[in-house]
């Protein structure tokens, strides 16, 4: 497997757009949205009041009145803000490139240049499972950090503007623990989302046309089938929501921290509240996040994903031809 | 294991109904360049697919004595192929390719490669799709010729170049690539270009062999004869394969007949490789 960081680069040369452009406009627009706030508030002297998650009315309220604590749970929710935004991008991004990863060059053929050079199907494979478990995830997560320092000096200035040092806020956030407790979420995400990204390889290894019907259309069809089947009182699958739960964790398990409110037993997901009582250092505790690893929920899917992974690589070696 | 790089025992391979393989016998072996040639859908490539690894298929087959179904990736670092023109990815940039080849190919000389590629207009910073087809197969060549692989597979590499791309392509390979360490199997439609380069020569019809021989057995076995109408009849005795009219005289192809009583009859030609097919494939489209 000495080829796997070169082929991991391949990856990232074919899709930088969606691997490094697009989490670094996601939080360009942030911090271009949070300076026009900045700019309209000065312009037209008034309480700036944006929301972008966060509120800088409150953050100066927080700090004129001393309550640090508050101000630096603000920083943090601005810190985790920051992942959040990239993270939706990064779903859309991951959904389409496992969706093309193992067909887009069977349609242009140049899988037969591919195919010419000395690698496995199970490396190539692999590379386009990690590329989506953690390379992806990790540059986005690394934009998101460096936005969130520039965000902070930026608040830093506007409030020094107005003669305010917003330095103890600073202090008093945890931009260090939040920056590991969210680098530890990454390995979790990349689990829960394996089942995603194997059956979306799957159909992208073995579709001759269209992966996008077979991987998304054909599960909803199965969903209205069997709940037609079940209101007609023909034979169906029972519990509704079992199917959904599979159908769910099938296409949409790629979005990070989508595990949250699905952990189920065993994982207690009220500790993400986000409540005032909660602080979100602690909800992003890694005792409660790794919580998730004693889940079924969680192993039935990585079992799924890797069988899935499985076929995809059966597939790879032996269709190299779409019908179009 | 005797010579042979390629050595294939009653390959088969339908799709549907149609027979692509019909029990196909063969062996190819080192230092000769194959010309593998037969209509449209007779099974060429299909056969080169097999020798590559890219499909399944039934009967017996080994090339440099890998079984190329299980084990693609350890032949692919001994053979190299260019299927088809443009199959590199569109959104690649040539320095990429380059470095990519150089880094999972365990033969490929980069300085090879950058000396080919600067005898060309290509640069580094260019993607292949901002390149013209032609170009794109000067670098697919760079790429290739600069690997020391065993065998070279060719299938229609030249299929849509201009004629100045197309000579350029067989002489490069012919002067800065082929030795009598390798081997070359090429397919193409455009038989007038490379008759003189080949060694060897093997017709496919229908899933089968039609012919297979080399190109000194071909020299001996065939000849043309220019035959004046007077004497058409006493050639047309001698069951010709083909026969044309030119200007008023008959052309006939004939297979092992005596060189002596058809030099009786007219002038004597060496067979095209090209009015050989012809002549052979009769028939295939009726």
């Amino acid at each position: 497997m000495n080829n796997l960081p070169l082929l991991l680069k391949r990856e990232y040369w074919e899709h930088r757009g969606g691997f490094f452009w697009a989490p670094l406009w996601v939080c360009a627009v942030i911090l271009i949205v949070t300076v026009l706030g900045i700019l309209s508030a000065e312009v037209f002297n008034s309480r700036a009041n944006i929301h972008m998650g966060f509120s800088l009315g409150e953050l100066q309220q927080h700090i004129g009145s001393n309550d640090l604590a508050e101000a630096g749970n603000a920083l943090d929710m601005a810190q985790l803000m920051f992942g959040a935004m990239t993270c939706i991008s990064l779903f859309f991004v991951l959904f389409f490139y496992l969706l093309g990863a193992l067909y887009d060059d069977r349609r242009d053929r140049s899988v037969l240049f591919w195919k010419s050079l000395p690698l496995t199907d199970t490396a190539t494979v692999g590379s386009k499972v990690l590329s989506a478990m953690l390379v992806a995830p990790l540059i986005a997560f690394a934009i998101s950090t460096v936005a969130y320092v520039l965000f902070l000096v930026l608040v830093c200035l506007w409030a020094g503007m107005h003669g305010v040092n917003a330095l103890p806020a600073v202090f008093a956030a945890h931009p260090f623990g939040m920056f590991w407790r969210l680098l530890l979420t990454v390995p979790v995400d990349a689990l829960w989302a394996l089942p995603t990204i194997g059956w979306l390889l799957f159909w992208s290894a073995s579709a001759r046309s269209k992966p996008f019907l077979w991987a998304v259309i054909l599960p909803i069809i199965v969903v209205a089938v069997n709940g037609w089947f079940g209101v007609l009182g023909l034979p169906h699958v029972g519990g509704e929501i079992a199917l959904k739960t599979v159908v769910g964790r099938l296409l949409l398990s790629i979005m990070p921290g989508s595990w949250i409110n699905a952990g189920g037993s065993g994982f207690n997901g009220r500790h993400f509240s986000f409540g005032d009582d909660e602080h979100v250092l602690t909800s992003f505790d890694p005792s409660h996040v790794y919580g998730l690893l004693a889940t079924p929920n969680l192993w039935i899917g990585v079992v799924g994903g890797a069988a899935l992974i499985a076929g995809a690589i059966w597939y790879r070696q032996r269709q190299i031809e779409t019908s179009s | 294991m005797s010579a042979a790089i390629v050595h294939a025992r009653h390959l088969s391979k339908a799709y549907g109904a149609t027979k692509a393989l019909d029990d196909v016998s063969f062996d190819i072996e080192a230092g000769r360049i194959v010309g593998l040639i037969g209509p449209n859908g007779a099974g060429k490539t299909t056969a080169l697919k097999a020798i590559l690894g890219l499909t399944d298929f039934g009967g017996e087959l080994s090339v440099l004595g890998f079984d190329p179904r299980r084990e693609r990736a350890r032949l692919m670092e001994e053979v190299c192929f260019i299927a088809d023109v443009a199959v590199l990815p569109r959104w690649i940039k040539v320095g990429e390719a380059i470095e990519f080849v150089a880094g999972v190919h365990p033969r490929f000389s980069r300085a090879k490669c950058e000396a080919f590629l600067a005898k060309t207009k290509i640069t580094p910073t260019m993607r292949v799709r901002e390149l013209s087809k032609g170009m794109i197969v000067q670098l697919h060549l760079a790429l290739v010729m600069a690997i020391d692989a065993k065998l070279l597979v060719l299938d229609e590499p030249t299929l849509g170049l201009d004629i100045l791309y197309r000579k350029s392509f067989y002489e490069s390979l012919l002067s800065d690539y082929f030795d009598e360490n390798k081997t070359i199997i090429v397919t193409t439609h455009q038989v007038e270009e490379i008759e003189h380069i080949l060694t060897d020569l093997v017709f496919v019809r229908d899933g089968k062999i039609a012919l297979a021989a080399t190109m000194d057995e071909v020299g001996e076995r065939y000849a043309e004869v220019m035959v004046n109408p007077d004497k058409a009849e006493a050639a047309r005795a001698l069951k010709p394969l083909n026969e044309r009219t030119i200007f008023g005289k008959s052309i006939f192809l004939f297979d092992g007949i005596e060189r002596a009583r058809l030099a009786a009859l007219g002038e004597l030609h060496k067979p095209s490789v090209a009015d050989l097919f012809v002549a052979t494939m009769k028939g295939t489209y009726a």
